[in-house]
């Protein structure tokens, strides 16, 4: 059934395509009427879609709406914040019929994607990284997002177990909220392993920069780290040069196992197919898409990859007892006391913050135990 | 080709036709190599192409609809050909003095930053006040980033392509540093920029098309910078200065200070596109700016010969071409990396034909009459 159906719908695209060459496209009509029955939702990414990080994670997103019944995908890879992408988005548009979009990377938002919600009223958008706000953007237009920090908890978890120097390296592009979460996170993983362990961390500047990646993981193994994660656009650098160092690696944003299958520990990883599969059902449904949607592990949108053989049966006992604790909802990685590492209280006994906080949106500091600084 | 050189022999016609004759003869030559190159190159790709097991003629089809073939593909194709019309001039300019500038780059993310800097101060004042002096900081900053450029080379003997090139870098990283650091809108957390432009101070798309105004301002500014070249008298030292700096010295020609001039003007142009970035599609700067307009400028002004006329053009297709791209990834599967395979293949193609200049005698009226 499923291969007839690929088939078709290959043929389909021809078929359109080759509609379109004798002028239909041309008259301004987007091959809609033809595809009254199907949806065509447009997936737009910043990098390469097989990156092994943050685009690919999108696109196993998109690779598993295409095993749906009723929906055609379009995709484009490597388009950059600039005119480019309002002008892709456009094409999508007028030329594929696409009703639904997806602007995957966060520079897409303001102002690529406001511009052509604002021209297509008609058309959906949903952008990744929860800017939507009620009230200040356009109701075709809205959010969604993943608290992937826990993710990094339970990779400090098994990098504390897993580190004999007890030292452990993150090698980060900017120093934003959301990164600085990951970092924090993933040493006060480590620390509820044991409370001596250090995080270096090395900001590179950029969100892909395959040169200064392999150099910051370098220096982290030149100074006796011996588990590295990251947060940058692609971990394939950092994967590679460090499980070539001999040193062992926790994922970010896709799997990376295959890349280094001895020395991956897990990773954090978003879990884009089952967000992208909610908004696609409520198209095809005719029902209202959410203007924003957020979740972490417990409701599905983050998920861990599978351990490693290198993991212990006490890492994983911890691995999974803390799993367990954070399914249940609630669960708090940035709890009192808590000092930054200038030494200055970020949460007081007793304060905690959960995954929902929004102060932790605004984070700005690294935490007592993490060695580098965010200016 | 063939046809003007199989005609008959001048003598035979009246001068009026016979010079209209050399006249396209000697201009036809820049037209139809690059032409001729393109097919060529066009040519092997359908080879690339189809040993990847895709239709040719589906992707020729696919690029005109893409590109040229309906108005929204038009004004798609000259949307992504603005930018690159000043980024090219910045390799133009300097290539007339034989200089080989490619860190545009580096002048255009500078002028993006000039111009949002001086615009927060400026909210509030007049649209055209803020927005001749937006440009005129970008131009005063990519102007000052190139011209050192050309400074170095002159009076410091510093290869120019080198410098250019690390200077870019250096750019980049001090626009992340001003962006994130004294520039930065606080409000902007996940993605630092600076503080976003008066409303007042966009450039708007051209009235009737969907194409901001920097189009006409890179289109006039190639003009303008081909009659600096070919009719005015600093044009004709620069070029003397091109062809062999010690007999431009020896005429008494102030190569250094037109050397330093002609990279202070390229760099303001490039400093100008960064401007219009701001202006016209980001809103603010941020490090979006740096897109690679400076480098594909480069492959522009390449293509063009360096001459600034012929930029118009070439822009538009590498636009045009980059406007498909998209199109052959959704509809045939193809990964990004085909269309810089495409444009790889035309770069080299077009490269190779230079040597072929001079060598066909229907280009070259003077040959005509030795062989009658």
């Amino acid at each position: 059934m499923l291969p007839q159906f690929m088939i078709s719908r290959r043929r389909f695209i021809k078929s359109s395509a080759a509609a379109g060459a004798l002028g239909l496209a041309g008259a301004g009509l987007p091959l809609g009427a033809a595809r009254a029955a199907e949806a065509t939702i447009g997936f737009i990414y910043v990098g390469p879609k097989d990156d092994f990080g943050y685009n690919q994670a999108h696109a196993e997103g998109a690779a598993f709406l295409k095993t749906l019944e009723g929906v055609s995908i379009v995709e484009e890879e490597n388009v950059p914040e600039t005119v480019d992408v309002q002008k892709t988005m456009e094409s999508m548009i007028n030329l594929d019929g696409a009703t639904l979009i997806f602007p995957t990377s966060f520079g897409y938002f303001d102002p690529h994607m406001l511009a052509m919600a604002a021209k297509f009223p008609d058309i959906q958008f949903r952008h990744c990284g929860g800017m939507w706000t009620e009230g200040k953007h356009p109701k075709n237009t809205g959010s969604y997002f993943g608290y992937i920090g826990q993710g990094q908890y339970l990779n400090g978890i098994v990098a504390g177990h897993t580190s004999k120097s007890k030292k452990i390296g993150f090698v980060a592009a900017k120093p934003i909220p959301q990164v600085l979460l990951n970092i924090n996170s993933f040493l006060l993983g480590a620390r509820a392993v044991d409370p001596a362990i250090t995080c270096q961390v090395i900001f590179t500047g950029e969100w892909s920069l395959a040169v200064k990646e392999a150099e910051a993981t370098n220096a982290l193994i030149d100074q006796g780290v011996d588990v590295v994660t990251c947060h940058v656009d692609s971990p394939k650098v950092v994967v590679e040069t460090a499980a070539g160092r001999g040193a062992f690696v926790c994922g970010y944003h896709a799997n990376q196992a295959p890349l280094a299958p001895e020395k991956y520990l897990t990773g954090a990883e978003w879990n884009w197919a089952n967000v992208y599969k909610m908004y696609v059902e409520k198209l095809l449904a005719g029902e209202d898409l959410p203007n924003f949607t957020r979740g972490g592990l417990a409701d599905g949108f983050v998920k861990m990859s599978p351990l490693g053989p290198a993991v212990t049966e006490t890492a994983r006992t911890q691995f999974d007892d803390t799993l367990a604790e954070i399914m249940k909802g609630g669960f708090s990685v940035i709890k009192g006391p808590l000092k930054n590492n200038k030494g200055d209280v970020v949460a007081a006994e007793g304060q905690s913050f959960p995954e929902t906080a929004p102060e932790l949106e605004g984070m700005d500091y690294l935490v007592e135990g993490v060695v580098g600084s965010t200016s | 080709m063939t046809d003007i050189a199989s005609r008959p022999a001048p003598g035979f016609q009246s001068p009026a036709l016979s010079a209209a004759l050399e006249w396209l003869a000697r201009r036809a030559e820049g037209v139809v190599i690059p032409l001729a190159a393109l097919v060529v190159g066009m040519a092997l790709f359908s080879v690339f192409i189809a040993l990847i097991g895709k239709s040719p003629t589906q992707l020729y089809e696919l690029m005109w609809r893409g590109g040229f073939g309906s108005w929204f593909s038009i004004q798609n194709t000259l949307s992504r050909a603005a930018p690159l019309l000043l980024a090219a001039l910045c390799v133009a300019l300097p290539a007339r003095l034989g200089l080989v500038v490619i860190g545009g780059e580096g002048a255009i993310v500078l002028g993006g930053v000039a111009a949002a800097a001086v615009a927060v101060p400026l909210a509030g004042a007049p649209s055209f006040v803020g927005i001749a002096l937006m440009g005129i900081a970008a131009m005063l900053a990519g102007g000052l980033w190139i011209g050192a450029v050309g400074a170095l080379r002159h009076y410091r003997a510093v290869n120019e392509t080198i410098s250019s090139l690390l200077m870019a870098y250096i750019a980049i990283a001090l626009m992340n540093h001003l962006v994130e650091g004294p520039l930065r809108d606080p409000a902007s957390l996940n993605k630092p920029s600076t503080h976003t432009i008066d409303p007042a101070f966009v450039v708007g798309p051209i009235p009737g098309m969907d194409v901001h105004w920097g189009l006409v301002v890179g289109i006039v500014a190639c003009v303008a910078a081909w009659v600096l070249i070919e009719k005015t008298r600093w044009g004709f030292a620069a070029r003397i200065a091109g062809g062999n700096v010690r007999a431009a010295q020896v005429q008494g020609l102030a190569v250094g200070p037109l050397i330093v001039g002609f990279c202070a003007l390229a760099g303001g142009f490039a400093g100008l596109a960064g401007m219009i970035e701001v202006s016209a599609v980001q809103g603010n700067a941020n490090g979006s700016l740096a897109a690679g307009y400076g480098y594909t400028g480069i492959l522009v002004a390449f293509l063009a010969r360096q001459n600034p006329l012929a930029i118009i053009p070439v822009a538009i297709l590498l636009g045009g071409i980059d406007a498909s791209g998209g199109l052959l990834q959704r509809r045939m599967d193809l990964p990004d990396a085909t269309v810089q395979v495409l444009q790889g293949m035309i770069f080299l193609v077009i490269l190779v034909s230079d040597t072929l200049y001079g060598r066909f005698k229907a280009f070259n009226p003077d040959l005509w009459k030795r062989s009658a």
